[in-house]
């Protein structure tokens, strides 16, 4: 394995204080090596996305640090921070602005970061279409034109645009229908391939980052209880907790119903 | 643009709105080339023809002083929507930008805005107006900005409520994660979220805007003599009802076609922009 490109130490979040006082993550500590995918599996409530919230840089630890590169990074991050590590959503319906094109989505990553001259960063946003398998002409697109598998795609360039080293999914296809959650976790994997990319891939459901994790981590209530090779974890898992993930059949949230209901509604023909 | 239209035709109403605001912007941009008499609507005094009723070439009928009402009414046009389109080029994106930053940057901020809000939207408005001109003189710059002072606070609610359910979209996430400044999240991307129901809501208001003005030329307290308003031409006609009728009715009418006419155009962009705040 190579030097850690993510390295947590610590890290705790605490929300609210007192009696009330929610510790949402324990004294988390792991080493993402770059290039690694790294799964991040746990029920709701189990500070998966706290955690992930804190690696984007949304909001600080309460203690502990988050390295990157061996780089501390602090409360308030550098633009240069930002660039590397980027994020992509579960709900791709709201992820994109529906008042500004394909396009103005992604230009505006490479026009914060200073992407290529400006005169080029159209042909730039083509390829980036192109490189998620998407027609360079969707840039002219509204979102509304778009169906959930290609928006997400769309979520995905933007999470490359700023040239992202670390990609943090936040349940990248739990919103989508069976088949266009297949093509667009083959999408992910290839991506990581080409550009070297290190993800941390947030999910409730063992049976998605299968074939996509590297190592896979297991949270209940806050804590870290089991951290190994996707092998590992799946033939002999060490916690009772995790037996029960994995015997688990993928349970689908009310919340997700809905929103499959309502991309559905949205959904034209997916792209190939 | 399809749908625009079938919104349109499956809604008479709206094509009356249409209708009845264009007889209104038409009659106040051509004011000089339609009215009969332009120079009435200045201190004209022609007593051989004072208190006529409706005959030609009177088709108003005339005031108390001989001035014909039809070319009055058309020039008070001129001056309602002027005054309508100064205040709510001032209230709006006063309203809009307060309503843009309590709602996106929370905190002290929301705190210290949204309670100044609230005490504007406590006042009565026509009490706040009035105190307005009381304290100053009641001239037309003067009601415009009394009727500005009362108009931005329900901008900036709007625009409050709008802006705190999209900073949770995941758009706003993504560009702050990208690492876009608060002005670009909040001009770029919360902005145009809120502006179909701040154009329905400006539609509709034109047409309240002229009615609290007239109410307040009414009073006596807003457009000055000579200057036509349609306000204090019903009160200045008030006294001589039943029998001028003519003075009370027609510049009542005149207020009634603007104010319904931007209300059903207004109805309609809610509609067609899909704003139901």
């Amino acid at each position: 394995m190579t030097a850690p490109i993510l390295r947590l130490s610590d890290v705790s979040r605490t929300f609210g204080t007192g009696d009330g006082a929610v510790h949402a993550v324990r004294s988390v500590s792991f080493d993402v090596a770059a290039g690694e995918c790294l799964a991040i599996v746990g029920e709701s409530g189990s500070g998966k996305s706290t955690l992930a919230n804190m690696i984007l840089g949304i909001y600080p630890p309460t203690t502990g640090e988050i390295a990157l590169e061996g780089t501390v990074l602090p409360a308030r991050r550098a633009l240069a921070h930002r660039q590397a590590i980027q994020l992509v959503q579960q709900n791709p319906l709201s992820s994109l602005n529906p008042k500004r094109s394909i396009g103005a989505t992604l230009r505006l990553a490479l026009d914060v970061h200073g992407i290529g001259a400006p005169a080029d960063r159209a042909a730039i946003v083509g390829a980036l279409l192109e490189e998620v398998g998407l027609a360079a002409e969707y840039a002219r697109r509204a979102p509304a034109a778009l169906s959930g598998g290609q928006r997400q795609r769309v979520a995905i360039a933007r999470a490359l645009a700023c040239q992202s080293r670390v990609v943090v999914l936040d349940e990248p296809t739990s919103a989508l229908d069976v088949l266009v959650q297949a093509r667009v976790l083959r999408l992910l994997d290839a991506l990581r391939a080409e550009r070297g990319l290190t993800y941390i891939f947030i999910t409730h459901d063992l049976s998605v980052v299968r074939n996509i994790a590297d190592r896979i981590a297991v949270f209940e209530k806050g804590r870290m209880i089991e951290i190994g090779d996707t092998e590992t974890i799946f033939s002999a898992p060490s916690q009772t907790y995790t037996r029960r993930l994995i015997s688990a059949v993928p349970v689908i949230t009310g919340d997700e119903l809905a929103l499959r209901d309502k991309l559905a509604a949205h959904t034209k023909e997916d792209a190939p | 643009m399809r749908r625009t239209f079938a919104i349109l035709a499956a809604n008479p109403l709206s094509l009356l709105g249409l209708v009845l605001v264009a007889l209104v912007v038409i009659s106040a941009v051509f004011a000089d080339f339609i009215a009969p008499f332009p120079a009435h609507r200045g201190a004209v005094v022609d007593f051989a023809n004072f208190n006529q009723p409706p005959q030609w070439p009177y088709i108003f009928g005339t005031d108390l002083v001989g001035r014909d009402l039809f070319s009055r009414i058309i020039y008070a046009y001129r001056i309602s929507l002027v005054l309508g389109i100064v205040v709510l080029a001032i209230a709006v994106p006063i309203g809009v930008t307060i309503g843009l930053l309590a709602g996106y940057l929370g905190g002290w901020t929301e705190y210290l805005l949204m309670r100044l809000t609230d005490v504007f939207l406590s006042i009565p408005p026509l009490v706040l107006a009035m105190s307005i001109m009381g304290v100053l003189e009641p001239t037309l710059t003067n009601g415009m900005l009394a009727v500005t002072a009362m108009w931005w606070p329900w901008y900036a609610r709007l625009v409050y409520n709008i802006t705190r359910g999209e900073r949770e979209e995941g758009y706003v996430l993504a560009a702050e994660v990208i690492g876009a400044s608060r002005g670009h999240v909040i001009f770029r991307e919360i902005l145009p979220n809120c502006m179909p129901a701040v154009i329905t809501k400006m539609t509709l208001d034109m047409g309240f805007v002229i009615l609290i003005a007239s109410s307040l030329s009414f009073l006596g307290l807003g457009v000055q003599p000579p200057t036509p308003d349609l306000g204090s031409m019903v009160a200045a006609g008030a006294t001589y009802l039943p029998d001028s009728w003519w003075l009370t009715v027609f510049p009542g009418l005149a207020i009634l076609v603007a104010v319904f006419g931007f209300n059903l155009i207004g109805d309609a962009l809610r509609d067609i922009l899909g704003a139901d705040q």
